[in-house]
């Protein structure tokens, strides 16, 4: 019976054909580590988002004069609100830590490397549109902080040459920000941006797919096949990456639902306390602040103080912030080594990713602290910042030179597993 | 950018509304949310006194029946003044607009205002309201410099006055000295206060009532389900090599 329907739809469409090149024949490195839960966590908060955003969507009010109000309703009136609410908020901080460490794995192993560069690309552009659903999604509660935000980042804009007023004023839809910029914010985080955002993670799978996962070794499992052409390292993902990724789901699950019901709030990191009172465009917080995903960029924006060639620092700051996200672009060109895998890299790269690693750490505390104190040892806030900044650069620029003469070790012929 | 640059401007003077940073050290306070008795006694204070001026205007007088444990005719008889339903939501009769003549600044909504400032905070404000003949109102705050909030709850507490003492030319607060003592002791007055704060903890999140609860089992359930899921994934694994 289900072997007959089962053909029915068959000859329909590639139903079987695509759990088998896709799931149950698609053979995955058999050597995968901590790092590589992340992927599938990502699309897990992915879809975690969409779904609990849909349920606020239905309650929520888009309305500069309601948007608040209709917040704290969804908090106490709403049967379950309060609950869809905290897996969202603090769901999107999830979905950042789970993103940063699978592009770090990427980092660690060489990921973006040929012939993943275009992977690697389409992953970078995930990134960029995940921000930036993240920063409208910040105005929709019209808290405060939501408010002067907005207004800061958008007023970035406004350092261009030229265009920078006209395009800021553009982005608003007003000349401040107003129900005109919070009703098309929703309308980007709702609609527009999670389409956007599911077709890139769909390409972003086929291109995976397509030349198939790094591992650990950062070898190419496919260059070493037995008589059926299956990978000899390779293992079909189903059952075995399925049974293995629902094991790190369930530890995920526990740190993402512990802070969701013990901890919401997360400190004031994953909703900052100011955000509590409602939008007031004429009582700004005392320290404007964008949620912690963003701070090691915002650093790199206010790191930059001196103008240059006559140009105004802002506009350098912007620049430099800038730079630093499409530098990310540009690294499946900019590193040179024989090797791919960390485990077998030259100490040279194995130095500059910890600093970096320490750099984008520092830098995203500072952005938390007000510039002018001091709140590590020996100088102020800015100066770290400005320190962090050049060690940020510094592993890019510096990559191209040393990674070409690197001191590898000898790259086994299989994959090692224990 | 016009706009932005007055609008940063006016925000960059000192407002009617916010609080000039205090140095006074804040008192802890012990909140608890599963002292029933203790968030009803904060309802009342709050109903009483707060709701005068102030609104809760997210939130519903049944919600808070529900929560606390207080049945409908006592919600009605003793803490509904404004509204017959109980659905209606927690809003202060005092037009905003007369507030504001009133006292310089509407009084600001309560709901969340736990969120938005400290517990310690709450309760140390409550505590901190002294005479002062230089103020409109007749009182300040040792906490809330030149707050345009009157000293409400003094027929409690007393009137105090506020003893300050000069250090290298900076005058500092010292201590408080009761004036006039109210209806209540001073332990009186600071348990009271603790209930008023506990109430306000929870008025801004009803939902931690039963959020912690909630999460134990979550959380138990989890852990099953992860120890269930590591020993299926070993199993699967016996084969691989």
């Amino acid at each position: 019976m289900s072997g007959k329907f089962l053909t029915w739809i068959d000859d329909r469409f590639p139903l079987t054909k695509t759990w088998n090149e896709h799931l149950a024949q698609y053979y995955a490195p058999k050597n995968f580590n901590f790092w590589y839960y992340f992927g599938s966590l990502a699309i897990l908060m992915l879809v975690l988002q969409i779904v609990t955003g849909i349920f606020l969507t239905m309650h929520y009010k888009p309305d500069s004069n309601l948007a608040f109000a209709s917040v704290e309703y969804i908090m106490r009136d709403v049967p379950w609100g309060w609950l869809m609410r905290y897996l969202h908020s603090v769901g999107g901080s999830m979905f950042f830590i789970v993103v940063y460490l699978h592009m770090f794995r990427a980092l660690l192993y060489g990921s973006y490397r040929e012939p993943r560069e275009l992977l690697w690309l389409i992953g970078c552009v995930i990134f960029v549109a995940l921000m930036a659903e993240a920063f409208m999604g910040y105005l929709l509660p019209w808290g405060n902080m939501s408010y002067w935000g907005a207004q800061v980042i958008i007023s970035l804009f406004g350092a261009i040459p030229y265009i920078g007023d006209g395009l800021s004023e553009w982005i608003r839809g007003d000349f401040v920000v107003s129900d005109a910029t919070l009703n098309r914010f929703f309308s980007l985080h709702v609609a527009a941006l999670p389409l956007v955002l599911v077709a890139l993670v769909f390409v972003h799978i086929v291109a995976l797919h397509k030349v198939g996962s790094n591992n650990p070794d950062g070898i190419e499992i496919k260059q070493n096949k037995d008589a059926n052409g299956v990978p000899k390292d390779g293992i079909p993902f189903h059952p075995y990456y399925t049974v293995k990724d629902i094991v790190g789901v369930g530890v995920f699950m526990m740190l993402y639902l512990g802070i969701v019901f013990f901890a919401p709030e997360f400190f004031g990191f994953f909703l900052e306390k100011d955000n509590f009172a409602p939008a007031n465009s004429l009582q700004t917080p005392p320290d404007i602040v964008p949620l912690w995903y963003f701070t090691p960029f915002y650093s790199i924006l206010r790191a930059i103080t001196y103008p240059l060639f006559g140009i105004d620092a802002k506009v350098w700051g912007v620049v430099a912030m800038g730079l630093s996200i499409f530098l990310l672009f540009l690294l499946p060109w900019l590193d040179r080594s024989p090797v791919k895998s960390i485990r077998y890299r030259g100490p040279t790269y194995k130095v500059m990713l910890t600093l970096f690693v320490v750099a984008f750490i520092i830098l995203g505390y500072m952005g938390m602290k007000h510039p002018d104190h001091t709140d590590l040892i020996w100088f102020k806030n800015v100066r770290w910042a400005q320190l962090g900044t050049l060690v940020y650069f510094a592993f890019f620029v510096s990559l191209p030179f040393y990674s070409r003469r690197e001191k590898t070790k000898p790259v086994p012929e299989r994959v090692t597993f224990k | 950018m016009k706009k932005i640059i007055i609008a940063l401007v006016l925000a960059a003077m000192p407002p009617l509304c916010t609080a000039a940073e205090s140095q006074v050290p804040l008192d802890s306070v012990y909140v608890n949310l599963n002292d029933k008795a203790s968030l009803q006694r904060g309802a009342r204070l709050f109903v009483n006194f707060c709701l005068s001026c102030h609104s809760a205007s997210f939130m519903r007088y049944n919600r808070m029946a529900n929560d606390l444990d207080i049945s409908e005719d006592l919600l009605k008889e003793n803490l509904m003044f404004a509204s017959g339903k109980t659905g209606a939501l927690m809003k202060t009769t005092m037009p905003a607009d007369d507030a504001k003549k009133w006292f310089g600044v509407a009084p600001p909504d309560l709901t969340v205002v736990a969120r938005v400032r400290k517990p310690e905070w709450i309760y140390t404000y409550l505590r901190s309201f002294y005479l002062d003949e230089a103020s409109p109102s007749g009182w300040n705050n040792t906490l809330f410099e030149n707050v345009a909030m009157p000293h409400i709850l003094y027929e409690l507490q007393g009137s105090q006055r506020a003893v300050f003492k000069e250090e290298n030319g900076v005058t500092e607060f010292d201590r408080f000295e009761l004036q006039e003592p109210g209806t209540m002791t001073p332990a009186e007055y600071d348990n009271a206060m603790r209930d008023l704060t506990n109430f306000l903890v929870y008025l801004g999140e009803p939902a931690k009532l039963k959020r912690y609860t909630i999460g134990v089992f979550v959380i138990l359930f989890l852990i099953m389900l992860t120890v269930l899921s590591y020993l299926l994934k070993k199993e699967y694994w016996k084969d691989i090599h």
